[in-house]
């Protein structure tokens, strides 16, 4: 199965990733060998198969109810690229 | 030479007071020093901090109150997070990213009172098996420049390999720890998914990653499991079962055991000598006692497509958090939000992670779905089913840990499926959450192949004993690189 | 044409826990930006979710609480898209297995008559953080403190039939929450708020027409007014031969009008798959049995109680049981209060009280007038000490802490003159003083006897009880 520079585009815009417009075509090439590769999946008879999400078979452990974490956002917004009145600006966001 | 030593070696030295935690901290400092520059296998070398560790080290050796790594100089992958420390995960997205805490397995070692000398190179994002990704330049091989150490683990593996480090931690998702150490002639495991605690491990594909440990014997690799291992409350995957004395269980004679041989492993993709290698190790295990079985794992042939839809589809979801707002890289100069994340994310990102995000995004959408991500889910039952199966008749696996010895820098690296294929006998063991390693076996052409062991669920103490049994017959893991 | 709407909504419920649904960072609402954001909540590398027992026993009673089948086994699953309110890029859901679903909910519409809306599903979430606009030079600010917050959907089948029962479909879940004690249903703090599902078709028809989605209503009343105008709207687009368009539309409540949302035309392609960090939630009969039996009474059980012990209007009992603090402070007034009865207790609740709760901005749990002061005043209104209008006044004195009942009525010398006698002789003095108005009355226009008892009960300074006044003044003009 090949992509097409379509395909590629929207996969981008959905994955919020830019690819140089010179390397698009490489970029689909490779990924139309990829999904060739995962393609041999597709002759497989599954049926009646549950799909497996996990390796483990358990049930998920929870924890109780307790406030455990305190104001530590100034020493993680060292990290942040641009903080203003400790929040975390972004170009604007539009509804 | 000290840095001939294992670490159990070690440890008994540093008890008796040959010589003190610091001055085997400068040793491995200087080591790195002089020899890492062309092997690039650190990011981050943390000699000061090192320094002051191996200084409490001491004290906790004079007190008494030393544990088997107290004072051991060990390095991280660097996907581990660490305090006040770069964590780059091999990628320029986090180039400038100081983590504000520490990983269970970090954190566990470091109350152990091993010294982290620093941070190993990687895979960018731990995806890749040739080191090749890394937004760090390749490291290479300790055994021939000119080739690969494999990967994603191929900092830790080239490290100590290099006697750079005497035991490094590692991570594998698909064959991340046991591809590289079997390249660079050590024995590195991966534990049963869930038996290390993922909390501070950057996260690749959350249902495969595990971490696990790289040293030059499994007597090493037990050691430092032993601390890595365990339950944690910050992790609901992490298993809850408590953690075996696996060092204690290597001091006894190697019980009755059946491996199974994977017929579907020694096919045309495997070199014939590597594979030679593998049947004389074996016959090595038969003569120590061990019942060879002759067994199939009908699915295996699809591990390599299974896990190419699984594990981007994971990988894509899971870096969607990098987008330049809390941490990491972040474009200049974007005039909306979507081209600050789109051109964030193709600065931030190389090439093959790209590839795997998009080839993620694609499994996972509207119209695909069912065709990629459910049936990737379904064979990967199969494949499970086959082991469990496999499991009724025999204690461990074994096979060929790779399909060939290393290969040269370049050859694959823009041809990812060739490069994907070569991770075909590892991959197995992860979708099924099963434990594995890989430990040398015997010189390929002058370089290092490794043998893999696969056991059932929380098996990984049965598959250090048989490596031990193995090594203490054996000489191919006491083998150094050439000019090492 | 006449037009039939097909209404269902989503409603984002704040589960009232003390840590968030995966991090142990505090739920407190009005914390200083980006104070209660963990390293969990803000996404970091490497750190990993724990779900929050509490949050899935809350979701749980209110499966049980709706009738709804408890999901053995139900998923967490990631929804990803891009967002910065929304750290890690996806949001954790339920998506395919939800922990609760098929139950329903009986409410009561306006004219008395009750119907049954199907619940199609309640599942477990995070919130989002939240994005400010202000301030930043044409950028946004994002606090996370709300990110992680455990929220419950609830999602019920397209049964309403219009913007009011829409509304009181919303108001019966909030009581219900309220009453099951798993939010605090706050909707100034955003704690309860929901999306309406809005189609119309022509009445008779079975085929359900092209729907758009309203988000974020965060008012019984808005709810109202959202869906009627979108139901308005929609109705003139199909009268005028157009079609309706299916998207997400937002309501300008200064405008009484929905619009399109924009920045939302990408189509959304949310590739929800199980989250890997989390394992299948497992429930057993031990934990359902046990959150059955503490259950407390729903609303309408209540209901259906006050209407049968206390003898009250079907209308009353809706009103006392909409909130458990409502209906709890009711009963504790009947309690105890040896005279007056249930019905007294309930005209002064839903009257005077509430007017004063109202006009001081002050929920019942907080009323400076306990249920026992409340049950005293009306004993003493009712034994005849005081009358109505003295009794007003003195609760207000009550809500101005000026004392015990009997206090306020000793201190302001406020005692009901009942006494033939004396009421007698001042109804003589108001017939010798008004000779015009008698002759009035005399001459057939009886209205004007509403002014003499006033003029009574003027001469008395309140203080005579009005009904006796009034028999008094009667037999005394027409003798």
């Amino acid at each position: 199965m090949s992509l097409s520079l379509e395909d590629l585009q929207s996969l981008c815009i959905l994955s919020r990733l830019e690819i140089a417009s010179g390397e698009m075509e490489g970029v689909a090439d490779k990924l139309s060998e990829i999904v060739t590769l995962v393609d041999a999946l597709q002759a497989v008879d599954t049926a009646g198969v549950e799909p497996m999400a996990h390796p483990l078979d358990r049930a998920q452990h929870l924890r109780e109810d307790r406030v455990t974490e305190s104001d530590n956002h100034l020493r993680y917004q060292r990290n942040a690229q641009r903080v203003e009145q400790d929040l975390y600006l972004v170009p604007r966001v539009i509804e | 030479m000290l840095h001939d030593a294992t670490i159990a070696q070690l440890a008994e030295a540093l008890r008796a007071g040959k010589f003190s935690a610091v001055e085997l901290t400068d040793h491995f400092l200087a080591r790195i020093e002089r020899l890492d520059g062309n092997l690039n296998a650190f990011i981050t070398v943390t000699a000061d901090s090192a320094r002051a560790q191996a200084v409490r080290a001491d004290a906790r050796l004079a007190a008494g109150d030393a544990t088997p790594l107290t004072g051991i100089p060990i390095a991280h992958k660097d996907i581990f997070c660490t305090r006040g420390v770069r964590t780059s995960c091999g990628s320029r997205m986090l180039d400038n990213f100081v983590s504000p805490y520490d990983a269970t397995a970090v954190e566990k070692l470091e109350k152990a009172g091993a010294v982290m000398l620093g941070k190993t190179n990687m895979d960018e994002l731990a995806m890749g098996s040739s080191n090749e990704n890394s937004s760090y330049g390749p490291v290479r091989n300790t055994w021939n420049r000119d080739l690969v150490p494999g990967g994603s683990s191929g900092g830790s593996a080239a490290a100590v390999a290099a006697r750079l480090v005497p035991g490094a931690t590692g991570t594998d998702t698909g064959g991340s720890i046991r591809q590289p150490a079997a390249l660079c002639g050590i024995t590195g495991i991966k534990p049963t998914y869930g038996r290390v605690s993922r909390w501070g491990m950057v996260a690749f594909a959350s249902s495969l990653d595990q971490a696990g440990a790289l040293a030059r014997t499994a007597e090493d690799a037990a050691l430092l499991l032993q601390v890595m291992s365990g339950p944690d409350p910050r992790d609901s995957t992490a298993l809850p079962d408590p953690v075996p004395d696996y060092a204690a269980a290597l001091a006894k004679p190697l019980e009755r055991m059946t491996i199974g041989v994977v017929d579907d492993f020694f096919d045309d993709g495997l070199d014939q000598d590597n594979a030679q290698r593998v049947r004389d190790a074996l016959s090595v295990m038969e003569r120590l006692g061990v019942t060879l079985k002759s067994i199939r794992l009908q699915n295996i042939g699809l591990s390599v497509p299974a896990y190419y839809v699984v594990a981007p589809a994971e990988a894509s979801s899971n870096l969607s958090r990098f987008d330049g707002v809390r941490f990491g890289h972040r474009a200049e100069g974007a005039g909306d939000l979507t081209e600050m994340y789109m051109r964030t994310r193709g600065e931030g990102f190389g090439a093959e992670v790209k590839r795997r995000i998009l080839t993620g995004a694609y499994v996972l959408s509207a119209g695909y779905f069912d065709a990629y991500y459910l049936k990737a889910q379904k064979v990967r039952q199969l494949i499970s089913e086959d082991f469990a199966r496999a499991f009724r008749d025999v204690d461990a696996i074994a096979g060929p840990t790779t399909p060939s010895p290393a290969f040269p820098l370049g050859q694959k690296v823009d041809d990812p499926v060739q490069m994907y294929l070569n991770d075909i006998y590892t991959i197995g063991a992860p979708l099924a959450g099963l434990p594995a390693l890989s430990m040398p076996c015997g010189l390929v052409r002058g370089l290092p192949v490794g043998l893999q062991l696969i056991g059932p669920h929380l098996g990984e103490g049965r598959l250090l004993c048989a490596a031990h049994a193995f090594q203490r017959e054996t000489e191919w893991h006491t083998l150094a690189p050439p000019g090492i | 044409m006449d037009w039939e709407a097909v209404i269902g909504l989503e409603i984002h419920t704040q589960l009232a826990t003390a840590s968030k649904i995966f991090s142990g960072s505090s739920t407190r609402y009005g914390a200083p930006p980006n104070s209660q954001a963990s390293l969990v909540d803000l996404g970091y590398p490497g750190v990993l979710p724990v779900l929050n027992a509490e949050a899935v026993r809350m979701a749980v009673r209110f499966g049980l609480a709706t009738g709804c089948t408890i999901a053995r086994r139900s998923i967490f699953a990631r929804k990803n898209y891009f967002y910065p309110d929304l750290p890690k890029g996806y949001q954790i859901s339920q998506y395919e297995l939800p922990i609760v679903h098929d139950g329903h909910l009986e409410i009561i519409l306006d004219d008395g008559e009750v119907k049954t809306i199907g619940i199609t599903r309640a599942h477990l979430e995070e919130d989002a953080g939240k994005s400010l606009h202000e301030d930043f030079q044409g950028l946004s600010g994002i606090d996370l403190n709300r990110a992680g917050t455990p929220l419950l959907e609830i999602v019920s089948e397209p049964d309403l039939r219009s913007a009011r029962e829409a509304g009181n479909y919303m108001r019966a879940i909030h009581t219900l929450v309220r009453y099951l004690g798993i939010s605090d249903g706050n909707m100034q703090e955003g704690s309860f708020r929901c999306d309406a599902n809005v189609s119309i078709r022509p009445r008779g028809e079975t085929e359900l027409g092209t729907r758009t989605e309203i988000k974020n209503l965060n008012s019984f009343r808005f709810v109202e007014k959202a869906i009627q105008v979108e139901i308005e709207r929609q109705t003139d687009v199909l009268e005028d031969g157009g079609s309706v368009v299916q998207e997400t539309r937002l309501y300008d409540a200064g405008r009484n009008e929905t619009r399109a949302m924009r920045g939302k035309e990408e189509a959304n392609d949310y590739r929800y798959f199980p989250d890997p960090d989390l394992l299948p939630v497992v429930i057993g009969d031990a934990l359902i049995e046990r959150l059955q039996a503490g259950l407390p009474e729903l609303p309408a059980a209540r209901r259906a109680r006050f209407v049968e012990q206390y003898g009250l209007p079907a209308h009353d009992a809706v009103v006392l049981t909409a909130n458990p603090e409502s209906a709890d402070y009711f009963e504790a007034a009947v309690s105890a209060a040896s005279s007056a009865s249930p019905k007294t207790v309930s005209n002064w609740f839903q009257g005077e009280l509430t007017a004063i709760l109202r006009r001081e901005s002050v929920e019942v749990a907080d009323t400076r007038v306990s249920a026992a002061t409340l049950a005293s005043l009306l004993d003493r209104v009712a034994d005849g000490t005081l009358s109505g209008r003295m009794g007003k006044d003195v609760l207000e004195a009550l809500w101005h802490g000026e004392g015990s009942v009997d206090e306020i009525i000793e201190a302001r010398g406020l005692r009901q003159i009942s006494d033939a006698g004396a009421i007698e002789a001042l109804v003589d003095r108001v017939i010798d003083g008004h000779p015009e108005q008698v002759a009035q009355f005399r001459g057939g226009r009886t209205r004007v006897i509403g002014y003499l008892v006033g003029q009574v009960m003027k001469a008395s300074r309140g203080q005579a009880d009005p009904r006796r006044v009034n028999e008094i003044l009667k037999s005394k003009l027409a003798g």
